[in-house]
């Protein structure tokens, strides 16, 4: 799958400092058309609303988690073909088993580097 | 001999000694104080005997248990040493948000001075503003583990209620007052507080208006 760069990312987290710091990372990767949601209920609206080309989510996050945004996405035939990365520093083998079962495209745990981001955005897209 | 025998002879003993109009012998009173105690010995088995005293070691455990308790003061890490760690992880949160705040504009700026720059140091100078972004996922993480401590705070605090429940007001008062730790000469360790959170403390303004103030 071809990546363009003016795709809309939508980016999800309720600690607005990490939806700051992804923002700025992607936008080192120029990426720049990054829109935003502090909870899964909010994601799901905007993703409702607008086209998107990728979903990069948090898991732990009140009161729709990441992992039942995720099932939410997968469960909607117009949003289910949409590539979903989760980010999260929820790093048991369980957690990873079960986000895979719901359809999580990758899972990059927390504390992150840019290098991992871009690699799994590469794994989806290719090189852009 | 039946149990409704020998109360029978017991009670005509009595009347006898009750009709006799003269001070009964101290065989007499012998003979009843030995009837009375063969009809308690037929009332109260060993077995039962032993376990009225394993209850009386069980009630003086649990009367040790409760002075103990009320000692440790469990009301008192309930009402006050449990909200104050709450409230002072809170403010390390708090904090450390704030700071990523102000790491986080800096590396934007450095950004936005990167585009102005030649190829080669700005590309040095967002190698650099890449690490800055990269280093503060910590708050998040930290954030998110300080969550689990207060989380364990609160658990503590229900079985603290769920133990005050338990053993009622008993415990509520401590068996004697917490002795006040009295001065020591060249002890300045009560001094020692620790920040203060943030409503509490006193700002630099404060502080040169308390330093003028004293002699």
């Amino acid at each position: 799958m071809a990546f363009d760069l003016s795709t809309n990312v939508l980016i999800v987290d309720d600690y607005k400092t990490m939806l700051r710091i992804i923002r700025n990372l992607l936008k080192q990767l120029n990426i720049e058309n990054v829109d935003e949601a502090t909870d899964g209920g909010t994601a799901l609206m905007k993703l409702r609303e607008r086209t998107y080309g990728l979903v990069i989510s948090d898991w732990n996050m009140e009161p729709m988690t990441g992992l039942q945004l995720l099932k939410e996405v997968r469960a909607d035939n117009k949003l289910k073909q949409i590539p979903f990365i989760m980010i999260t520093a929820e790093s048991k083998t369980e957690n990873v088993v079960a986000a895979k079962e719901a359809g999580v495209t990758n899972y990059i745990v927390k504390p992150f580097n840019a290098a991992t981001l871009k690699q799994k955005l590469t794994a989806i897209w290719g090189d852009f | 001999m039946t149990n409704m025998s020998k109360e029978a002879a017991l009670k005509r003993t009595l009347e006898t000694i009750d009709t006799s109009q003269t001070n009964a012998s101290t065989a007499d009173i012998a003979a009843v104080v030995e009837a009375v105690m063969k009809s308690l010995s037929g009332d109260v088995s060993v077995a039962e005997f032993k376990l009225y005293h394993e209850l009386q070691k069980l009630a003086d455990y649990i009367q040790s248990a409760k002075r103990e308790i009320a000692a440790i003061r469990p009301d008192e890490i309930r009402a006050t040493h449990i909200p104050m760690a709450t409230d002072e992880l809170d403010a390390v949160v708090g904090a450390t948000a704030d700071a990523t705040g102000v790491i986080l504009d800096a590396a934007e700026h450095l950004e936005t001075i990167a585009g102005k720059l030649s190829a080669e140091p700005a590309e040095e100078v967002r190698n650099l503003s890449t690490k800055i972004f990269e280093a503060c996922n910590f708050q998040d993480v930290t954030g998110q583990r300080i969550t689990k401590v207060v989380r364990a705070l609160k658990h503590i605090e229900e079985k603290i209620d769920a133990l005050l429940s338990a053993f009622g007001e008993g415990v509520k008062a401590p068996a004697e007052p917490a002795p006040a730790p009295g001065p020591v000469p060249g002890d300045d360790s009560s001094l020692l507080h620790g920040p203060s959170m943030p409503s509490e403390a006193n700002k630099q303004d404060d502080i040169d208006a308390i330093f003028a103030n004293l002699k």
